[in-house]
């Protein structure tokens, strides 16, 4: 037991990966934002609509209106010094609330990616990041420290770890394997792709590209993980994902994703890569060569870390597993989805008309909901039911505000998962201005018409 | 061959080749969703895939354009009658013009949903066609010596709606209409109606010039799948002509569908009274046409998006989805075809159940077009230009 604690939490290791880990994705954040901003997305995404989706419980969290760019200015200057290392653990706070606070403002958003950075921030600002390579050690050489305790790193790949298995536990359904689906769909209308467009259409390209898939995201930690097989492991997640690129509109996230797995690789290669740096910047590494080895200020500093982290990554491994409390077919009701790298399993789209019902007087009419959502919100919104919920309220009050009373809402609904025909989602007969949205199952969902076999 | 080539060489050049493949891969792929060049060279015949060019040419030449080029034949018989009433604005020369106006406004429904390229820059459909028209504008223009038409303010002021309004909305009867044009306002009404005219011929004229001279190239050689692709742009027009125009505008919004409360003034073709079944009607039949890619005026038929979902092979719940969008619109039809006259639907009843029953037929086709369909093509509808997971 001691020898397993002392192999895997702390054993002196070099700082170094841990450092370029720090730069890297300091950067990558960096360049994020920036790329965000500069394709308009603040004003379109958080200005622009009138009406924003939350998350239950973070209902207070919203756009700032025109103020919302500070926000992506506070994420973006930390972003920077958590690269360069100054003021690290204030920084990596700060870019943790307002990374966090932007990907609550409205959940039409939501992305697995993104909520990876969240996670992957919040580890961070527990991590002795900055003790190596960084301008906090450079300026104060009492806090620079060539050795960390092995655990730094290795929450780190733990977490890139879950990310990787539990998106491919999630692949193990009769969808993905037995169907293809929602391959199927996807690829070969990704006919017009240079070499390989042609190929995407053909049916056993599509099984291969799922049950590789499904592989991939099983076994890639545990290839990472041993010395051996690691140089291969990394070809496969390049591979991997510049394919993913190339075949879908994934943003920053494959980039990420390779830049993260190097962590994996052993100080060596890290030192390399700061060498490299420091010929650039044209300054002495060895100032932060100092021999001495990091430790927590305090035993109780410690311990509480190590509580936290233990609490932590508990939640990280029984979150996904949620939606086993819930009753129906998880991809239908997406009760317990999100949060649990679900990552492109589904190809999901439908239809929602709300129909407003005076209950004095009985008339009723239906809503155009482009005078209230913006297509993208309209379109995430259709097949969810959280936002369904969310929206008719929405719809019943300010409809009330407009005079009407005892508003009524009705949703007349049609979804259609994953090439089956579109069937009713939402109970017609169910008045959405009574229902209040909580973590209990939703009975209004009508019940899947189908069976999707596995995890 | 190349494959024994390659397995000469050690592992790492390998995986280094099959990387400068990816790169290569990757390079040819844009950030923004892909472009295709517009050479417009088919790629080879492959049986097993559905080819988009093909439908594409088959949309265009067969269809598009013949309808474009209709229109503007329906459009100068229209003019021709006028001229005939302008000559003498006798009561028969009065019913052989409205037959005119109707039989172009029907032709218009053959072409309304065609709101991409030149007719999108144009506005045609705004131009041609915005409801209720507005008769004190009218009454304003003919009043003052310079209107523009071309103004965007003056779209309820033109186009068949203003029409309906001065050939049909003048006053009651068609003695009394025929006196207005006999009397002081005659020259005022002669140059507005040749201002109509004249507008709407030379949209049409440059709609369709547009096409013959480079447009159809453009359109018929964007035959990828991105987002800003012909089919997947062509598909979300389509698709919100339907809901738009022929479900919201011609039906629903007059049934107070989206109000509580009837309006039957909002109703195309609302002097008239009793073609605007006619009209849907005819937009319903252009739009199933399209569907199913019938060739203009002819009973042939080519590549379309009933076949492309036939060759995606979206067999569900043991029927085609094909065959369900067609039986929806079948119904929706036959539905319409029972009503009376919308304006006595919506004036005689109270409640007007039964053009409700039958909007929420034509309604069932909404999600089959948005939801299944485009799900089975892999089209976005309302492409949002932002990250996916």
């Amino acid at each position: 037991m001691t020898s397993l604690k002392e192999k895997y939490i702390n054993r002196s290791v070099e700082a170094a990966p841990l450092a370029v880990f720090r730069i890297f994705f300091g950067l990558m954040m960096f360049l994020s934002i920036v790329r965000f901003w500069s394709y308009g997305w603040v004003d379109k995404l958080y200005v622009q609509p009138k009406f924003f989706f939350s998350y239950y419980g973070f209902e207070w969290v919203k756009p700032l209106g025109g103020y919302t760019y500070f926000i992506f200015v506070i994420c973006g200057i930390s972003a920077l010094l958590v690269a360069i290392g100054y003021k690290y653990r204030l920084a990596m706070l700060l870019f943790f609330l307002s990374f966090t606070y932007i990907e609550l403002m409205d959940k039409t958003t939501y992305l697995n990616h993104y909520y990876f950075i969240s996670l992957l921030s919040f580890l961070m600002i527990f991590l002795p990041a900055n003790v190596y390579f960084a301008v906090d050690a450079a300026k104060n050489t009492r806090k620079a420290f060539q050795y960390v305790p092995v655990w730094t790193l290795n929450s780190i790949k733990l977490l890139l770890g879950i990310v990787y298995f539990y998106a491919g536990l999630a692949k193990l359904n009769s969808d993905w394997l037995l169907k293809a689906m929602p391959l199927k769909i996807w690829l070969p209308s990704k006919f017009d792709i240079p070499f390989i467009g042609d190929l995407l259409s053909l049916e056993w390209v599509q099984y291969a590209f799922s049950w590789i898939g499904a592989g991939y995201d099983l076994l890639i930690p545990f290839l990472l993980l041993y010395a051996r097989t690691r140089i291969f492991a990394f070809t496969l997640v390049v591979i991997f994902h510049v394919l993913t690129r190339v075949l879908f509109p994934i943003g920053m996230f494959p980039y990420i994703m390779i830049v993260s797995t190097l962590v994996f690789f052993d100080a060596k290669l890290h030192g390399k890569i700061l060498s490299l740096f420091a010929r650039v910047l044209q300054f002495s590494k060895e100032l932060f060569d100092t021999k001495r080895s990091w430790a927590p200020k305090s035993r109780v500093l410690s311990k509480a870390t190590g509580r936290m982290l233990v609490l932590f990554f508990a939640l990280q491994l029984l979150v996904p597993f949620r939606y086993l409390l819930y009753p129906g077919e998880l991809f239908w009701t997406e009760e317990g989805y999100r949060f649990s790298w679900r990552v492109m399993l589904t190809e999901k789209s439908g239809y929602a008309q709300f129909k407003i019902v005076d209950g004095e007087s009985g008339k009723w009419f239906y809503v155009d909901n482009t005078d209230f959502l913006t297509p993208f919100q309209e379109k995430q919104m259709a097949f969810q039911a959280d936002f369904i919920l969310e929206y008719a309220q929405y719809l019943k009050n300010h409809f009330e505000k407009q005079g009407h009373r005892n508003i009524e809402v009705y949703v007349d609904s049609q979804v259609a998962l994953n090439g089956r025909l579109s069937t009713s989602f939402v109970d017609p007969t169910v008045d959405m201005a009574t229902q209040q949205e909580s973590f209990a199952p939703k009975n209004w969902i009508v019940p899947f018409k189908d069976e999707i076999k596995g995890l | 061959m190349a494959s024994e080539h390659l397995n000469k060489l050690p592992l790492m050049k390998r995986v280094f080749a099959f990387a400068l493949l990816l790169t290569a891969l990757w390079a040819c792929t844009s950030d923004d969703g892909g472009e295709v060049p517009p050479d417009g060279t088919p790629s080879e015949p492959d049986t097993a895939t559905f080819e988009r060019g093909t439908m594409l040419v088959n949309w265009a030449d067969n269809i598009i354009v013949p309808s474009y080029e209709a229109f503007a034949t329906e459009l100068e018989v229209l003019a021709t009658a006028f001229d005939a009433f302008k000559t003498d604005a006798s009561t028969a020369n009065l019913v052989s013009f409205r037959a005119a106006w109707l039989s172009s406004y029907k032709s218009w429904q053959q072409v309304s949903m065609f709101e991409i390229g030149p007719a999108e820059s144009q506005g045609l459909r705004l131009n041609m066609n915005t409801y209720p028209t507005a008769p004190d504008k009218i009454e304003a223009n003919m009043a003052s010596t310079g209107y523009d038409l071309s103004l965007s303010s003056n779209r309820d002021a033109k186009g068949f709606p203003s029409l309906d309004y001065l050939i049909n909305g003048l006053a009651d009867t068609d003695d009394a209409i025929v006196s207005k044009y006999n009397d002081v306002d005659r020259d005022a009404l002669i140059a507005y109606i040749d201002a109509v005219l004249a507008d709407m011929q030379n949209l049409t004229k440059e709609v369709l010039d547009g096409w013959n001279n480079g447009y159809r190239d453009t359109f018929v050689s964007n035959d990828g799948a991105s987002a800003t692709a012909s089919v997947d742009r062509y598909v979300n027009d389509y698709i919100f002509y339907y809901e738009k125009f022929l479900r919201a505008g011609k039906m629903g919004i007059p049934l107070g569908v989206f109000s509580g409360s009837s309006l039957p003034d909002k109703l195309e073709a609302y002097y008239e009274g009793s073609v605007s079944n006619e009209l849907f009607l005819e937009g319903l039949s252009a739009f199933q046409d399209f569907f199913n890619g019938k060739h203009f005026g002819k009973s042939s038929s080519g590549e379309s998006l009933a076949s492309y979902l036939d060759a995606l092979n979206e067999l569900k719940d043991g029927e085609s989805l094909n065959d369900i969008v067609n039986d929806q619109f079948n119904k929706a039809r036959e539905a319409v075809v029972a009503l009376a006259p919308f304006r006595e639907e919506l004036e005689n009843n109270a409640v007007p159940t039964q053009m409700s029953t039958a909007y929420d037929e034509v309604q069932r086709a909404v999600p089959l077009l948005k939801v299944d369909m485009v799900s089975a093509m892999s089209i976005s509808i309302d492409f949002v230009d932002a990250d996916g997971d």
